[in-house]
């Protein structure tokens, strides 16, 4: 059975791969060219307001960058370091965007990871308590989160270390090293994204138990709250997996945010710095990690895809890997 | 019917709740009602709020909110409840202009897509999909780069970060109009080619994207006060509703109400208009159903 699929799967991984290498070329291009359209001098951006820095050693600062190049070199050895992994030097920081980049990922990923994981958690919970036949749970709750979609992170932050930190006194004003510091901007970042989630997954649960299988589950005897739990979620977590790349999105967007509302360090701490100082090579990084790592969620979607529905199972590379 | 019989007769049936509609529901009155009362504080800020929102009186400094001061003074004395209707042009104009210039490229992006061939049409898609790969946020960020701080740098980077969602809607729905009866009607009558796409594919195409521009109005006024509270768009004293939370951030242990009702009102004005957008899109697609 498995060998006449090998040829298929060989092509399915081929294709995906493929087309994940032309996304991340794709976004490092696009970031490429957009930073060639910014105005002035990047030299200037470089020196800053230094305004000892003469003609001569400006000269020397752009040969030292590769800035006196034309377009096209400048681009070919952006791409050949960027397959290497090399992202350039940063113009402000005297340290390699690689080695910036390596050093503040931890934060970050800790925020975004628990972030998912109470995003989904809660989404999955309040979907199967407001799923049953009486009504009014389910109202409340849309409008909850109707109201948490509007509400913009850096508010919820706001508000949140107004009414914890400074009224209460319960959590940290600022990142104190300690797991307690990491509360308020989980809380921040996951809310909006449970309260999508959640309305996705809705759509999907109350589709799902229309479905034969679910009748076929009742009839067995199983109890309704089994029926919903163990096999109506499994539905209505497949178009909330689609929604991953607005899901990746949303986490590294709102680290940005997060990030700067709570004073934590990170890659979208660096970010805004970056921006504001024209750290060119900094946000070229930048941009290169965040498309690969949105490519490689998008694979590991593509899996989990196939354990979510076992429907999916023919042809796709995956049951014969 | 009940799921039993639906499954018998091999109908999918909507869940029940899910068929009635057409009833003006009082969420969606008080929606418009509030989003009445913002489009008046954004076009006649003074006739909700009679004093200047950028005069200082440091004598009455961090007032709480009270009788002469409803939502309370800042650090500088200023009127917050009047800061904070002036306040209202701002982030509209800014989210409003943002999606209409998202739309506007996306027009231009989709149906040169849709109308340009195989290579072309693969181009423009392949690029949007690299653009998508980024989180909207640091696209955004990105054309502040480019374009600059500011109001003008902050509504170009906005509609930048929304165009590439809209040109595939667009794209997708100049292709069904393409193959419909009166475009090739058109074609069979002789009509010149640019004639068709502005008479009849444009217009036809722009339906679905209006409704969808409506539900993204919401998201746009939000980022672009996010962009104003990270300090790259509206800068104080501008009384800016971002801008302002970035100042208030700094008296929270003092004065709450300085960051609180900025962002209250940012809530509300994207809840209204996200509300009053879905009922839109309610609306044209029970019409196009129908």
């Amino acid at each position: 059975m498995a060998v006449p699929h090998i040829p298929a799967a060989i092509r399915a991984v081929t294709a995906r791969i493929g087309a994940a290498v032309l996304v991340v070329w794709g976004a490092a291009t696009c970031a490429f060219l957009a930073l060639q359209l910014i105005p002035g001098d990047p030299v200037s951006a470089i020196v800053g307001s230094n305004a000892l820095v003469g003609a001569e050693q400006r000269e020397e600062i752009r040969h030292h960058y590769g800035l006196d190049r034309p377009l096209a070199l400048q681009y070919g050895s952006y791409l050949k370091k960027l397959v290497s992994g090399e992202l350039g030097d940063s113009y402000q920081l005297q340290q390699s965007v690689s080695s910036l980049l390596a050093e503040q990922i931890g934060a970050t990923a800790q925020l975004a990871l628990w972030s998912s994981l109470v995003a989904v958690v809660l989404a999955a919970a309040v979907t199967v308590l407001t799923s049953g036949r009486s009504r009014w749970p389910r109202r409340v709750s849309t409008a909850v989160e109707l109201i948490v979609v509007s509400t913009p992170s850096f508010w919820l932050g706001i508000m949140l270390l107004t009414v914890f930190s400074f009224r209460l006194g319960w959590l940290p004003v600022s990142d104190s090293g300690d797991a307690r510091s990491l509360v308020l901007p989980v809380i921040t970042l996951a809310l909006p994204i449970a309260a999508v989630l959640t309305q996705v997954m809705r759509e999907g649960l109350l589709g799902a138990l229309e479905q034969p299988f679910s009748l076929t589950a009742r009839s067995r005897g199983l109890a309704e709250h089994t029926v919903r739990s163990h096999h109506a979620l499994r539905h209505a977590a497949l178009p909330a997996l689609t929604l991953t790349g607005w899901f990746t999105g949303t986490l590294l967007g709102g680290a940005v945010v997060v990030e700067n509302v709570f004073a934590r360090s990170g890659i979208g701490r660096i970010t805004l710095q970056a921006v504001s100082d024209r750290d060119l090579p900094v946000v070229q990084g930048v941009v290169a990690l965040s498309a690969v790592v949105f490519v490689l969620v998008g694979a590991l979607v593509e899996v989990l895809y196939v354990v979510v529905d076992p429907r999916l199972r023919k042809g796709t590379g995956v049951a014969a890997a | 019917m009940s799921v039993e019989q639906a499954v018998r007769a091999g109908v999918p049936v909507p869940a029940a709740g899910r068929v009635r509609r057409r009833r003006v529901r009082p969420g969606m009155l008080a929606a418009a009602v509030l989003l009445g009362l913002i489009l008046l504080a954004a076009l006649a800020p003074s006739l909700l709020a009679g004093g200047s929102p950028t005069d200082t009186d440091p004598v009455h400094a961090l007032q709480a909110p009270g009788g002469s001061h409803w939502f309370g003074t800042d650090q500088l004395g200023r009127d917050v409840f009047t800061r904070v209707v002036h306040g209202t042009r701002y982030s509209l104009a800014i989210g409003a202009a943002a999606t209409g210039a998202g739309v506007g490229l996306a027009v231009v992006w989709g149906l040169a897509a849709a109308l340009s061939g195989r290579f072309g049409d693969a181009v423009l898609m392949r690029a949007t999909d690299a653009l998508l790969a980024l989180p909207g946020l640091l696209l955004a960020l990105m054309v502040v780069l480019i374009a600059g701080k500011g109001v003008l740098g902050t509504t170009i980077a906005v509609a930048v970060g929304t165009a590439p969602g809209f040109a595939r809607v667009v794209r997708a729905q100049a292709l069904v109009v393409r193959r419909s009866g009166y475009v090739e009607s058109a074609v069979a009558l002789g009509v010149p080619r640019p004639l068709i796409v502005l008479r009849h594919v444009l217009p036809n195409t722009l339906g679905p994207l209006l409704v969808l521009a409506t539900v993204t109005l919401g998201a746009s006024i939000s980022t672009g006060a996010a962009l104003s509270y990270l300090g790259l768009g509206a800068q104080p004293p501008t009384p800016e509703w971002g801008a302002m939370l970035t100042e208030g951030q700094g008296f929270l242990d003092q004065a709450w109400w300085i960051a609180l009702f900025p962002g209250l009102l940012l809530v509300g004005t994207v809840l209204a208009v996200t509300v009053v957008g879905r009922h839109a899109q309610a609306r044209a697609e029970g019409r196009a159903a129908s």
